[in-house]
C-alpha cells in the first residue's frame, strides 16, 4: 500500500520530465534524423537516401567548417580553462570571506544579460571606430584607427568570455572541497610547485575539469550570435550553416543532416574527453 | 529573482486582473489581426488609429522574407493572418508549400493603387489563373557610397575596386549575386528558366566574389549593423537599400544612395494571406486602410520606402522625397531591374556558391 503510494507519487514527480525529454528532446530530434535521409526529387517529391550526408563529404565547404568549428571550439575550451583554473583557485582557496562571495558575483553578473548584449559590448570594444582603437591611439602607440573585431581571435574572445562562468562554478565548487593538507603534505614531501599542481591539485579538480569543460565545449560548438557577429567573411562556423540551410535555404532536408552530424560531433567529443581523462559521465555530472 | 513578497503579491493581484479583464475582454469579441510584415511597414501611429477606428487588435512580428516564409512553413500557413512576402517570393514557395491561399480582389480596394504596380503584381504572384499578391511597398537596392569614394564606386563591381579596399560591406544573399552578374555584363533574370545557363552565370559571379574578398570588411546581416558600419565611416561604400541610404543622407549628406549604372534591382512587398488565416475579413480590412494615400505616406515616413499607394507621394516628408529624386533621375528609374518571380530550385544553386564563397580564402 505504501510502497505503490510512493510509486505513484514518484511517477507524477517524474511526468514533467519525461514529458519534456520526450516532446522536446526526443521526438524532434527523431524527426529530424527522419529529414534529414530524405531527398527532394524535384520541387513537390521526396524519396529516401543519403543525398545529404553525401553533400557534407563531397562539397569540401561542409566538413571544413565542420572541422574548423569542432578545433576552434576545443581551442576556445583550453583557453577557458588555462584562464578559468587561477580565478577559480583564488576564489575557492585564497578569497575569504565577503571579497569571496563578491568575486563569485563579479563573474557571475555579465550573465544576467544575454549573450547578444555581451557579444555587442564586444564589439564596442574592438570595432575600428571603438574603444581600444581610440584609446591605442590616445597613447600614440598606433597611427591610425585598428580594427580589432572580424576575426578569428574575436571570435575566441567572446566564446571564452561566454564560456568563463560555466568553467568557474565547477571548478569552485570542486577546489573547494579541496583538503589543504594534501597539498602541504606534497610539499612536506619535496615537491615542488609544478609537482603538487600535477600531482594534486589536478587530480582532485578532474571532474570540475571535465565537467566545465563538457559544457564549456557544448556551448561553443552550438553557438551562433558570436561567431555571426563577430566573425570575419572567412569565420563560417557550423551553427551558422544549419541555420542558413534551414531558414535562407528552405533545404531542410540538408539542415537535417547537418544537425545529427553535429549531435554526433559532440557526443564523439565528450565521450572522447571522457575516456581520455579516465572519468566517468556519473562521476563529473555528481 | 530577488522580488519582495509583498511586490510578489502585488504581481500576482495585477497578473489576476489582467487575465480577469483578458477573459472579459475576449468574451465582449475581441478581434484579433495577426500580422508579419517588416520593419516600419506597420507603424505604431498607424495601429493605433486602425485599432480604434475597426475596433480590431493588431498584433505585429516582425520579419523578413526567409523568416516569415520558414515560419509559415513550420505551421502550414497558420499562425498569422496576414503576410508581407516580396512578390518574386510567392509562386515558387506557393507551388513547394502551399501556405497561401488566392487574393480575392473583389475585397480590395483597387481603386487606390496604382495600376500598373497592381499589374506587375498580378501577373508575377499568378498560379493557375489565380493572383496570391496586392502591391504594397517598393523599394530598391544599390549603391551607398560615401562622397569620398563616390568617383570609384558606381557599379556593383566597383566595390571590387583597390581604391576602395578595406571599406566596402555587402551581404552573402541572393540579390549580391544578381547585382554583380548585371554589373559583369549578364542578365541572371533572362537566364532563370534556363539552369545550365543560370548556373554558368553563377560560376562567374563566384569568381568573382571570391576575388573580391580581400577588399570586403564584413559582410553584413542586418540592416541596423551596415548602418552602423557607415556612420562610423568603417565602411564608404555598400550594396545595400535606398531606404538605409537615405536615412543616413539625412544624418550626414556626405553619404549618399546611387543607382548603379548596371541598373538598382527594384522589388515590391505585397500582403499575401496565410492560408489558414483565421480572421480573412480583418486582413482585407487592413489593407484597405494602410493603402489610404495619408496612412501609406506615414508608411513612406517611417519605412523610407514608397507604397503602391496612388497620390500618397504629396502627403510624404519632403526631404524624403528630395533624397529619393536626386537618387532616381528617370533614367534610373527606367533602369531599374525588378525581380521575376524566383523558380523553385535556384535558390539551391545560389545557396552552393555563397556557401563556397564564404568558405573561400
Amino acid at each position: 500500500m505504501r510502497s505503490s503510494a510512493s510509486r505513484l507519487s514518484l511517477w507524477l514527480l517524474l511526468t514533467p520530465f519525461v514529458l519534456w525529454i520526450v516532446l522536446l528532446v526526443l521526438l524532434p530530434h527523431l524527426q529530424m534524423l527522419r529529414v534529414s535521409f530524405q531527398v527532394r526529387e524535384s520541387w513537390d517529391t521526396l524519396t529516401w537516401g543519403l543525398q545529404q550526408y553525401q553533400n557534407f563529404f563531397t562539397e569540401s565547404y561542409y566538413w571544413r567548417t565542420f572541422v574548423r568549428t569542432g578545433v576552434m571550439s576545443l581551442f576556445t575550451t583550453f583557453l577557458t580553462l588555462i584562464i578559468a583554473f587561477p580565478i577559480a583557485w583564488y576564489i575557492a582557496r585564497l578569497a575569504r570571506g565577503r571579497s569571496k562571495g563578491l568575486l563569485f558575483m563579479a563573474c557571475l553578473i555579465p550573465f544576467w544579460a544575454s549573450e547578444l548584449v555581451r557579444t555587442y559590448g564586444w564589439m564596442i570594444l574592438l570595432r575600428e571606430s571603438g574603444l581600444f582603437s581610440s584609446w591605442l591611439q590616445a597613447l600614440g602607440w598606433v597611427d591610425g584607427p585598428v580594427e580589432m573585431l572580424y576575426n578569428d581571435v574575436a571570435v575566441i574572445i567572446g566564446l571564452v568570455y561566454n564560456g568563463l562562468l560555466f568553467m568557474v562554478v565547477p571548478l569552485v565548487t570542486t577546489l573547494d572541497g579541496m583538503d589543504e593538507n594534501l597539498v602541504e603534505a606534497g610539499y612536506d614531501l619535496g615537491g615542488g610547485h609544478g609537482t603538487v599542481l600535477r600531482e594534486i591539485v589536478v587530480p582532485w579538480a578532474m571532474p570540475g575539469i571535465v565537467s566545465g569543460c563538457i559544457v564549456v565545449f557544448m556551448l561553443t560548438l552550438g553557438s551562433y550570435l558570436t561567431p555571426v557577429l563577430m566573425g570575419g567573411k572567412d569565420s563560417a562556423w557550423f551553427t551558422q550553416q544549419i541555420f542558413t540551410q534551414f531558414i535562407t535555404r528552405f533545404n531542410w532536408e540538408q539542415g537535417a543532416a547537418l544537425g545529427v552530424l553535429l549531435l554526433v560531433l559532440s557526443s564523439v567529443m565528450v565521450w572522447l574527453g571522457l575516456k581520455v581523462t579516465g572519468q566517468s559521465l556519473r562521476k563529473v555530472m555528481g | 529573482m530577488a522580488r519582495s513578497p509583498s511586490s510578489t503579491r502585488k504581481h500576482a493581484v495585477l497578473l489576476s486582473a489582467a487575465l480577469a479583464t483578458s477573459v472579459f475582454a475576449s468574451a465582449a469579441a475581441a478581434e484579433e489581426l495577426r500580422l508579419i510584415t517588416w520593419g516600419g511597414y506597420a507603424p505604431d501611429d498607424v495601429v493605433a488609429q486602425f485599432e480604434k477606428e475597426t475596433g480590431i487588435d493588431v498584433q505585429v512580428t516582425l520579419s523578413n522574407n526567409e523568416d516569415m516564409i520558414s515560419k509559415l512553413r513550420a505551421t502550414g500557413g497558420a499562425g498569422f493572418d496576414l503576410a508581407q512576402p516580396s512578390q518574386d517570393r510567392i509562386v515558387g514557395v506557393q507551388r513547394q508549400f502551399n501556405i497561401y491561399k488566392p487574393i480575392d480582389f473583389s475585397r480590395v480596394n483597387t481603386d487606390q493603387l496604382q495600376p500598373a504596380m497592381v499589374k506587375a503584381t498580378q501577373e508575377s504572384t499568378e498560379l493557375d489563373g489565380q493572383y496570391y499578391g496586392v502591391p504594397s511597398v517598393w523599394g530598391t537596392s544599390g549603391l551607398i557610397v560615401h562622397n569620398s569614394v563616390a568617383d570609384v564606386v558606381q557599379d556593383y563591381t566597383d566595390l571590387c575596386d583597390p581604391a576602395v579596399a578595406g571599406e566596402v560591406s555587402y551581404r552573402l544573399k541572393r540579390p549580391t549575386l544578381i547585382g554583380f552578374a548585371f554589373a559583369m555584363g549578364m542578365d541572371p533574370f533572362a537566364a532563370y528558366d534556363d539552369r545550365d545557363k543560370y548556373q554558368s552565370i553563377l560560376a562567374k559571379v563566384q569568381e568573382k566574389l571570391i576575388d573580391c574578398k580581400d577588399n570586403v570588411k564584413t559582410y553584413w546581416t542586418g540592416g541596423d549593423q551596415l548602418l552602423a558600419l557607415l556612420r562610423t565611416g568603417e565602411v564608404k561604400a555598400a550594396m545595400a537599400w535606398d531606404a538605409g541610404g537615405w536615412k543616413l543622407n539625412a544624418e550626414n549628406p556626405e553619404i549618399r544612395f546611387v543607382a548603379p549604372e548596371s541598373g538598382a534591382l527594384g522589388w515590391i512587398d505585397t500582403f499575401a494571406i496565410p492560408r489558414r488565416s483565421e480572421n480573412e475579413e480583418a486582413a482585407y480590412k487592413w489593407i484597405n486602410f494602410v493603402m489610404q494615400p495619408e496612412i501609406a505616406a506615414r508608411i513612406t515616413n517611417e519605412s523610407g520606402n514608397f507604397t503602391a499607394s496612388k497620390g500618397a507621394d504629396e502627403y510624404v516628408k519632403p526631404a524624403l522625397r528630395d533624397a529619393y529624386r536626386e537618387s532616381f533621375d528617370e533614367a534610373a528609374i527606367n533602369n531599374i531591374k525588378w525581380y521575376p518571380p524566383v523558380p523553385p530550385g535556384l535558390e539551391t544553386l545560389e545557396g552552393q556558391v555563397l556557401d563556397t564563397v564564404q568558405a573561400a580564402n
